[in-house]
């Protein structure tokens, strides 16, 4: 029978990979040296990864390329208003120095400005009127077709669009949650209650999994012992 | 007998091998192969290219009519297969593939890019394109008519955003209505909201234990709306704790968070009088990776053991490792997200969490300036509008035609 030749890289990455699973958990006892030495590696490690990563695939691409030649870095000068961002961002460097601190913030107020203007139609498209637009086009009201739990689906609906408008309700400040209102905005509390504890339990499998995917990491770095 | 010899030959040369034929034979085994050959599928009709609209200018519509033998005629037809030329009479080695391969039966195919030049997807902007399209069977091809020229165009306008315009219009106008009610003095009503109550006792809480603040901003970035409102609370709650003069921690996950956040914090010392008391390093980065994030902060909140601990912000899933850890040392924990998938593991883990909007009107609760608890009384007439909305589209669903109703709420970027 033949046998898999021992790869003595593979063997030393694995051991150094289950060394820091184990320095890891060993949180769950309390803090030690070996949780440190993991942590500070991640941390150091991810940051100067990041670091990299920002330059190729941030900085690179979206500003140098576009003021220089990438192979011979000499200036191009068909696109000059590349200059504005890259001037934005060297006004935040100017925060090392007390006296010329307050440059940085243009670039801030501009990033602001600019995020804001973006983020409120895409807000109001992702999570006001898509959800009209769900509640009102994805609801058939199909009485002959059979739903969960055999009810027909057209029960379903109307109880959708009954907890959609509960649960919509329940976030009304401006009015005491007393009366009618407030039992409706209480049905509304007991509808997001219910949404989540499926989803917490949803994402906890999915969490179980990672953790038995790691275990297995375990297994196999001891099989290869 | 005459018949009898005729077949006699006849046989006699059928069974003869071909090299016996001689080279008229072989002309004839020739005409064989070629009458062989597949016959082309009928080509695709009525092709047409235009640019696509609503869009940045990178992309151009081709339409066309089945070919003939696609679901009808020799049936044969697979798929589509879109060219592009810059010239009409370009020769075939010029022609370009559009697209893939597209399953039989499509009738449209939008052929887009970007405006990277250097990049394999570039699409120039207003230049002339000719377009054809290929009937592809499973051994042959034909070819229909080219059409062009036709140049992709920038759009100022996305006719098929005009419901969200009206309701951001909308909610404008009435920001504006009740900005201007609060300015002329009129007192607004907002619930309490339990989590916002807690905040002062909180932070009182860390000052009797002489412990510090622990105040995380998650991992979304300054433009993120929740991030924005985790700011104005971030305000708030520095001010409460130069105050008290209780250590601050803010561990910050992204660069740009932390100089806003810096900013952030040394205006409400300021506005406590407390400017000497603000210490730089109180708000630092960690690392913009997710797990060595939380293994930094997990770590410090080991360390440290903040008595009171705030998540406020967009966060993912290393929210229930953060609110467990909180949860492990005893701190008092108030969280608040609009991430909808990781509220269950703040309600779980925290004492006080806040629920999507409520988080947004905490700054409002926390400062109760008139000014912005107008906007407070919008959003909820923004909510009420939203309401009827929904009913009135319910309604209209079941009294008018479907489609009708689709064109008016359907979105589309």
């Amino acid at each position: 029978m033949e046998t898999a030749a021992f790869d003595v890289e593979v063997f030393l990455w694995m051991t150094l990979g289950a060394a820091f699973t184990l320095f890891t958990l060993s949180f769950l006892y309390k803090d030690n040296p070996l949780y440190k030495i993991a942590e500070h590696t991640v941390v150091g490690v991810s940051a100067g990864y990041f670091l990299v990563i920002l330059y190729y695939n941030g900085l690179r691409p979206n500003l140098l390329n576009h003021l220089f030649v990438p192979e011979t870095w000499t200036p191009k000068f068909d696109e000059l208003w590349y200059l504005v961002p890259l001037f934005l961002g060297m006004a935040m460097w100017t925060r090392f120095s007390r006296k010329w601190a307050w440059v940085s913030r243009y670039p801030i107020a501009c990033y602001f400005g600019i995020a804001t203007g973006v983020a409120i139609p895409n807000e109001m498209k992702n999570r006001v009127v898509e959800q009209i637009n769900g509640t009102v086009l994805r609801v058939g009201f199909e009485f002959s077709q059979s739903g969960f739990l055999g009810v027909p689906q057209g029960i379903w609906d109307i109880v959708l669009v009954i907890l959609v408008l509960a649960s919509l309700v329940y976030f009304f400040f401006s009015k005491e949650h007393k009366g009618w209102f407030g039992g409706i905005a209480k049905v509304g509390i007991y509808t997001l209650m219910i949404g989540f504890g499926a989803s917490f339990g949803y994402t906890v499998m999915a969490r179980v999994s990672l953790f038995i995917q790691r275990m297995q990491y375990l297994r196999d770095w001891l099989d290869m012992i | 007998m005459r018949k009898l010899a005729l077949i006699c030959v006849v046989m006699v040369l059928a069974f003869l091998p071909p090299p016996l034929l001689g080279e008229v034979d072989s002309a004839l085994l020739q005409d064989s192969v070629t009458v062989d050959l597949p016959e082309p599928p009928a080509p695709p009709g009525n092709v047409t290219a235009t640019d696509n609209p609503n869009d940045n200018g990178r992309a151009i519509r081709v339409t066309w009519e089945l070919s003939a033998d696609d679901t009808t005629g020799m049936k044969n037809v697979i798929g589509y297969r879109i060219n592009r030329a810059e010239a009409r009479d370009a020769a075939d080695s010029l022609w370009t593939e559009a697209s893939d391969i597209l399953p039989s039966g499509t009738t449209e195919f939008i052929h887009s890019g970007d405006g990277e030049e250097d990049g394999p997807d570039y699409f120039a902007k207003n230049y002339d394109f000719y377009y054809r399209v290929h009937a592809l069977t499973a051994d042959t091809f034909s070819v229909s008519a080219v059409v062009g020229p036709v140049q992709a165009k920038d759009n100022w306008y996305n006719t098929g955003v005009t419901f969200v315009l009206l309701f951001v219009a909308l909610f404008i106008i009435l920001t504006v209505t009740f900005v201007r009610i609060a300015r002329k003095g009129k007192e607004l009503y907002i619930r309490p909201l339990a989590g916002i109550e807690a905040v002062d006792e909180a932070i009182g809480r860390a000052t009797e234990m002489g412990k510090p603040t622990l105040y995380i901003l998650g991992l979304g970035s300054a433009a993120d709306i929740a991030t924005i409102a985790s700011f104005a609370i971030l305000s708030r709650v520095a001010k409460k704790v130069a105050e008290y003069q209780t250590p601050l921690l803010v561990p910050c996950y992204e660069p740009f968070v932390m100089t806003v956040a810096q900013d952030t914090v040394r205006a409400a010392y300021m506005d406590a009088g407390r400017p000497d008391d603000y210490d730089e390093d109180s708000v630092y980065f960690v690392t913009s990776s997710q797990f060595a994030y939380v293994a930094g902060v997990m770590g410090t909140m080991i360390r440290e053991k903040p008595a009171t601990n705030f998540y406020l912000g967009m966060f993912h899933a290393e929210s229930l490792l953060l609110a467990e850890t909180g949860a492990m040392i005893g701190s008092i924990q108030i969280a608040g997200t609009d991430q909808i998938a990781q509220l269950p593991f703040f309600v779980v883990a925290c004492d006080y969490t806040l629920i999507g909007e409520e988080l947004y009107a905490a700054s409002v609760y926390l400062s109760r300036e008139p000014v912005l608890l107008g906007t407070i009384k919008a959003q909820d007439w923004a909510k009420a509008v939203v309401v009827g909305t929904i009913l009135a589209g319910l309604l209209a669903r079941l009294l008018v035609d479907l489609d009708f109703i689709k064109t008016v709420f359907e979105v589309s970027v």
